[in-house]
């Protein structure tokens, strides 16, 4: 299992990909080097796209591109590769159903000091209300190395989230990363989690230590957000007292929501909590210090444990 | 663009073919109950040139041929246009022409073109996204190594969109030669003159500026369109036709009227508008 950035994975799994898939296609909006992009464009400078500072000029030619037959990986920060442009992403990609895998770095709080105008937490809310549009988001650096390649191999339009931030090693190359599959990375019999992203790793760090204290929770990885592994997540819910999710995402328009509706539109009433920002902007900081501040580090998911197992009973 | 002789007859029947095709956009909409007349009938020679001049390479029974010139209506509002265009060329019977903003239309003839409809490479509708997606299809044949064009018709209202100036400077900065912007430049937005909602000129200081070679024409003179697309592509840099048009050109009482921007005709306006073009 390695530790590392997913966006690392990312840029690691673009490199392969590129040897061998020659219609495979990168565009970057002049931050390859945070992005990850810049040794696929060093290694194949006829396939790479240096759009500058333009991110919906780049999401149009990534469509464009992609009307050619190429699969076209646009790729930027977060906050600019979907804030600037949700219409041309609409219009262009989601509604023209373009091959167009977007790529957004530098997600969530985690982001850290450059402060909320760079702490992208929305962009799970935009992307899971488009028609047509795949939404994954990795939870170590193997899975983003194995779903960057799965949607390379996956005709429509998509968005992958990335982080900076070093994550813990979670799976190794046995795992295999499937799109529209979760999966449970630890097993226990009281509390689900259900967690994305870098939160994944808190959800596994507060299991541990909820051990000591008698509760068993399981941690399920939900890697792909859009379309949901509603099987497995009806079937978890049932087998539980009650059920956790937990994301570095605005509480409105992510996971949380998203597994609320699947609940709710299948009769399962349990103690839930939503472990993701409350509705507001953080503050520069480390990232680690805002996961404390704003509620996402493991010890608030201990909390929200000890909140739910103390009302399964209702 | 193949070897084509311009010819008085060519010529001539260009005219005819762009009369018939106003006849059939005033018809189409007026069935339709809504539409955008002013736009289509603005573009109207400029699309005839390049489907019936000879300039765009196509056919109409392979319509996803790799080798095809592509052509994109990036002024989307234009689609009776695009429509009747496609019918004539042969992408699909012109009966389906009756469809046109109709719910369960077979070819999805939308209000807005859509790449369900035959011939259409991509949606269209929300004004400055066109300019770049034909400059990824440039970016596309460059790597494919196919000689095709992209063309790509624009609006003058539209050039008030930010990104098409970041299309214009990727174009310029990719080198990409093989792109040819047309401005459909009938100077009439929805509100109000273009030049009085954000003044647009000089538009060939500014697309010289962009690194663009650039034609200023009459967007109604045949033979200036077809003269202009026929002019060897033999720069390094993207192409940029400025066409001066009439907003509603060939139906008197439309013309360079923005009243006729998203207004479908009446019976009494459909007859007076059809007696005009014979």
């Amino acid at each position: 299992m390695k530790d590392g950035a997913t966006r690392d994975g990312y840029g690691a799994a673009l490199v392969q990909l590129g040897k061998s898939h020659a219609n495979l296609v990168v565009l970057d909006s002049g931050v390859s080097d945070s992005t990850r992009t810049k040794q696929f464009g060093e290694e194949f400078p006829d396939r790479f796209f240096n759009m500058g500072i333009s991110e919906g000029d780049m999401v149009c030619t990534a469509a464009g591109l992609a009307r050619t037959g190429k699969v076209a990986f646009a790729t930027s920060f977060a906050c600019f590769l979907l804030g600037r442009t949700m219409d041309q992403v609409l219009v262009s990609i989601a509604y023209s159903n373009s091959n167009v895998k977007l790529a957004g770095t530098h997600t969530g709080l985690a982001v850290g000091e450059d402060g909320p105008s760079a702490q992208m937490i929305v962009d799970l809310a935009y992307t899971r209300a488009m028609p047509n549009m795949t939404v994954i988001q990795p939870a170590d650096w193997e899975e983003a190395v194995q779903a960057t390649k799965a949607l390379a191999n996956y005709f429509g339009p998509a968005y992958i989230r990335l982080g900076r931030q070093k994550l813990n090693g979670i799976y190794d190359s046995s795992y295999n990363f499937q799109i529209g599959k979760a999966s449970i990375v630890r097993e226990g019999s009281d509390v689900v989690i259900f967690a994305t992203g870098s939160l994944v790793q808190e959800s596994l760090l507060a299991a541990d230590l909820m051990q000591s204290k008698s509760i068993s929770t399981t941690v399920v990885n939900i890697s792909t957000l859009k379309p949901l592994d509603e099987s497995l997540i009806i079937r978890e819910s049932k087998k539980h007292m009650a059920v956790i999710t937990a994301e570095d995402h605005n509480i409105i328009g992510g996971l949380g929501d998203a597994i609320c509706q699947v609940l709710t539109n299948n009769q399962i009433a349990l103690p839930f909590k939503s472990i993701a920002v409350g509705d507001r902007f953080a503050e520069t900081g480390s990232g680690s210090e805002l996961y404390e501040k704003y509620g996402l580090s493991s010890t608030h998911i201990i909390e929200a444990i000890k909140n739910v197992f103390s009302k399964k009973t209702i | 663009m193949e070897n084509t002789v311009l010819t008085e007859k060519k010529l001539l029947e260009l005219q005819i073919v762009a009369r018939d095709l106003r006849r059939k956009i005033l018809n189409v909409i007026f069935h339709a109950g809504s539409g955008h007349p002013g736009g289509s009938l603005s573009a109207t020679d400029i699309l005839t040139a390049l489907y019936f001049g000879g300039i765009l390479r196509y056919d109409p029974k392979n319509p996803n041929d790799p080798k095809r010139d592509r052509f994109i209506l990036s002024k989307g509002h234009a689609s009776a246009l695009m429509y009747c265009v496609l019918a004539k060329a042969g992408y699909f019977s012109e009966d389906k022409l009756w469809d046109y903003r109709k719910i369960g239309s077979e070819l999805f003839l939308s209000g807005h073109p859509h790449p369900k409809t035959p011939g259409v490479e991509i949606a269209s509708g929300s004004l400055g996204q066109g300019l770049s997606v034909a400059h990824g299809i440039a970016l596309g044949a460059r790597i494919d190594k196919l000689n095709y064009n992209v063309y790509v018709v624009l609006g003058d209202g539209e050039i008030q969109e930010g990104q098409i100036w970041e299309a214009a400077m990727s174009a310029a900065k990719f080198n990409s030669n093989n792109l040819i912007a047309i401005i459909d430049n009938n100077k009439v937005a929805q509100d109000n003159l273009t030049e009085d909602l954000k003044n647009i000129e000089p538009l060939i200081d500014k697309w010289e500026a962009f690194g663009w070679d650039t034609y200023r024409i009459n967007g109604h003179n045949m033979e200036e369109i077809m003269n202009t697309l026929l002019t060897p592509m033999d720069s390094v840099k993207p192409r940029l036709i400025i066409a001066d048009t009439i907003k509603g050109k060939g139906v008197s009482f439309m013309e360079g009227n923005k009243s006729w921007h998203g207004v479908a005709p009446s019976e009494d306006d459909l007859n007076k508008a059809l007696t005009e073009l014979e």
